[in-house]
């Protein structure tokens, strides 16, 4: 009998329901482009997905959508052809892909993508705002820009009741009624503000969920992989954000969780040591990215991806939903502030990480297609071995173009840090056998 | 006696290293790696056996090391060439703290703590520029053999800066300087420059604490020392075995397991 007979299923089930979602996503998707339907694009950093799932828009998030492509070993023939219009090697690897998924008309290895009615992205990104303006030049799509105004000093946030922050929050709820605004000119529907507010339920079912998952992996052994699970679930999270499949979704997820560790369960191999991660995976080779550290026992239990890039459900942030759009406004501040200081400061949230989960090594991975988040990492690394004396791992690869993967050296670091790892472990014996 | 060995297998050469249970060098060889990897660990190592006058049985232990530590079919385990280069050079200048591996196609800057372990270590990206492939595209531009690199940009007084990273352009740098008339020995003064350049900045990121070893194949260009120590102001730890470096701290983890008790696995 396997485990999975065992536990009814549990076990594992997050991963296959994450699937599933994943499949009737792009389904949808599919189904809208063929339909000649509208679509909005949005961006993991601040997405407004609750706003435009109470006009019922399908959304695609060209960065998961691109890293898909990677994952599938077909990113590298979309950067050539973007290439070959002139795109730089230099720039996002996320951007070309999609440039090329739209010259290709919007043929996808998951299946066909819709153009933007509307693209809805915030400041967290530069790259967010000129990728943008390419589909506005292609097809002459609407883009709503919701500028928000980052922390006004280092690592110190304002909160409700200051001045600033008070001052901050209404310049965004501005913005975010235009957008609705927009939304109502785009779909040609009114907006239904008790709908708004059940999405906003479903985000805060969500969020309160995604907390519980990020410290239910305190847990020894670890229940989840923070770079591979972690993947699935963040897939979710921003696609079905204040949905009721994604409330659902991660509900069921937190049961298989404290299943798991209610029942010693950990991840699929045994863990030897607890890893963060710190950076964007390495999507062009995902899965023997993940084994070139599994195969040392390995295990990630949390990462600085789970952060910024889960739309800021790892805050915990709650919406009123007695005043939906003056919390949407706050909630938004709150998340997309604590985004783009995740990734400037990602020394901080991994100090806190390794306390909490007891961890025996950082794994920073910088990324030539990305400045954004990779920029400061060395910095960051020194002062955080300064400061805990941690032992930690510099690899720097991509996490679109295997041109610049290389799995040789990669492996040749990686099997040097558990080396150091097991050395600080004595009496452990020197070398791998066989 | 039982004896340790390392086979450091790198991208250009190939070297052996046998340790007696006291860690002294009993035997020690080198080889071209060339196409064929197993061959030339094979090779290596019965060169060095044939210098200690022992036989391969009297061998507890065999780690092998380098890129091509897995093709060390008679090896008994693997340990990365970055913790056996720390290890090596504690072993031989035991104040070591900082490590400075120049090999044929990466540099490793290596922070080690007193016991030979590794607290850190930061190498090259992907690409050869500050490591020896860049000194012998260099050579190939001005015909010159490779050993000859070093003293002939000693006589250098004016060296040219070299401002390309890329070692594949820096041949036709190299020849436009030839081209403007340039001395030979001030260009290869300058090749040497850009290169500790670069390699200084790699032990910047694991910070530089004395004593420094420089070890690898490198390390034995008379120039690459000096710029390396004009650079970092303070005199280099050398020696003729630097360039066995790798294999001195892979022995030195073979001895480490056969006075563990850890018994070769079925073959090895």
């Amino acid at each position: 009998m396997s485990i999975e007979e065992m536990n009814d299923g549990l076990v594992g089930r997050g991963n296959r329901e994450g699937a599933a979602l994943f499949r009737e996503w792009f389904a949808e998707l599919h189904e809208t482009a063929h339909r000649g339907g509208p679509a909005a694009y949005v961006f993991v950093m601040g997405s407004m997905n609750e706003i435009l799932k109470t006009f019922d828009l399908p959304v695609v998030f060209p960065e998961i959508s691109s890293l898909q492509t990677a994952v599938r070993h077909s990113a590298h023939e979309l950067l050539e052809v973007a290439e070959d219009h002139g795109y730089s090697p230099d720039i996002c690897g996320y951007v070309k892909a999609d440039v090329a998924v739209q010259i290709r008309g919007g043929k996808h290895p998951m299946g066909d993508l819709p153009r933007p009615a509307l693209s809805v992205l915030t400041n967290a990104c530069n790259t967010y705002i000129k990728w943008a303006e390419i589909w506005e030049r292609m097809y002459g799509t609407p883009m709503v820009t919701i500028d928000i105004p980052g922390t006004r000093e280092g690592g110190g946030q304002t909160w409700s009741g200051n001045g600033d922050f008070e001052a901050d929050r209404r310049y965004v709820e501005v913005q975010i009624r235009e957008l609705i605004g927009t939304c109502e000119e785009v779909t040609g529907t009114r907006f239904d503000i008790d709908r708004f507010r059940e999405t906003l339920g479903h985000a805060n079912t969500m969020t309160r969920s995604w907390k519980r998952l990020l410290e239910l992996n305190a847990a020894r052994p670890s229940v989840f992989n923070a770079l591979t699970d972690g993947t699935v679930y963040l897939g979710v999270a921003n696609g079905f954000r204040g949905t009721e499949a994604g409330a659902r979704y991660f509900e069921r997820l937190v049961e298989e969780m404290e299943y798991k560790v209610a029942n010693g369960i950990g991840q699929s191999i045994e863990e030897k040591y607890r890893l963060i991660f710190v950076g964007v995976p390495c999507y062009p080779i995902f899965r023997r990215f993940n084994e070139l550290f599994t195969d040392w026992g390995g295990t990630f239990v949390s990462s600085t991806y789970l952060w910024f890039a889960s739309g800021g459900f790892n805050r915990g942030f709650e919406y009123d939903l007695d005043d939906p759009i003056a919390s949407m406004a706050e909630g938004s501040l709150i998340s997309v502030r604590d985004g783009m200081d995740s990734m400037f400061h990602q020394d901080r949230v991994a100090m806190d990480m390794i306390e909490e989960l007891g961890v025996d090594g950082v794994v920073y991975h910088p990324i030539k297609s990305c400045r954004t988040v990779s920029t400061g990492l060395a910095d960051g690394r020194r002062h955080l071995t300064e400061q805990t004396g941690i032992s930690s791992l510099f690899i720097e690869s991509d996490m679109m173009d295997r041109r610049v993967v290389s799995e040789a050296q990669m492996k040749n670091r990686i099997d040097a840090f558990f080396e150091g790892l097991a050395s600080r472990r004595k009496p452990a014996l020197a070398g791998r056998e066989g | 006696m039982v004896y340790g060995a390392g086979v450091d297998v790198g991208s250009t050469q190939t070297k052996a290293v046998i340790l007696d249970e006291d860690a002294n060098i009993v035997g020690r060889a080198l080889t071209d790696t060339g196409a064929n990897v197993i061959e030339a660990a094979e090779n290596a190592y019965r060169m060095a056996l044939a210098e200690s006058g022992i036989s391969e049985d009297e061998v507890g232990y065999v780690i092998g090391t380098g890129y091509g530590r897995y093709r060390v079919t008679f090896g008994d385990a693997q340990v990365t060439e970055i913790s056996c280069h720390g290890r090596g050079a504690v072993h031989l200048f035991p104040d070591t703290r900082t490590v400075v591996d120049m090999g044929g196609q990466d540099t490793k800057a290596i922070s080690v703590t007193p016991d030979g372990e590794i607290s850190d270590f930061c190498m090259n990206d992907k690409c050869a520029a500050g490591t020896g492939r860049f000194l012998g595209a260099a050579a190939a531009a001005l015909d010159i053999p490779l050993d000859d690199l070093g003293p002939v940009s000693l006589a250098g007084t004016r060296p040219i800066k070299i401002s390309t990273t890329c070692t594949v352009f820096a041949e036709s740098e190299v020849l436009a300087w030839i081209g403007k008339g340039k001395k030979i020995e001030d260009i290869l003064w300058g090749v040497h420059q850009s290169i500790a350049t670069r390699s200084v900045g790699l032990m910047r990121r694991v910070g530089i604490e004395d004593e420094i070893t420089f070890t690898g194949g490198v390390s034995r260009n008379v120039g690459m020392v000096r710029a390396l120590e004009e650079r970092l102001g303070r005199k280099l730890n050398i020696s003729d075995d630097c360039h066995y470096m790798g294999a001195v701290g892979a022995a030195m983890f073979a001895l480490d397991n056969i006075g563990a008790g850890r018994v070769p696995v079925a073959g090895g």
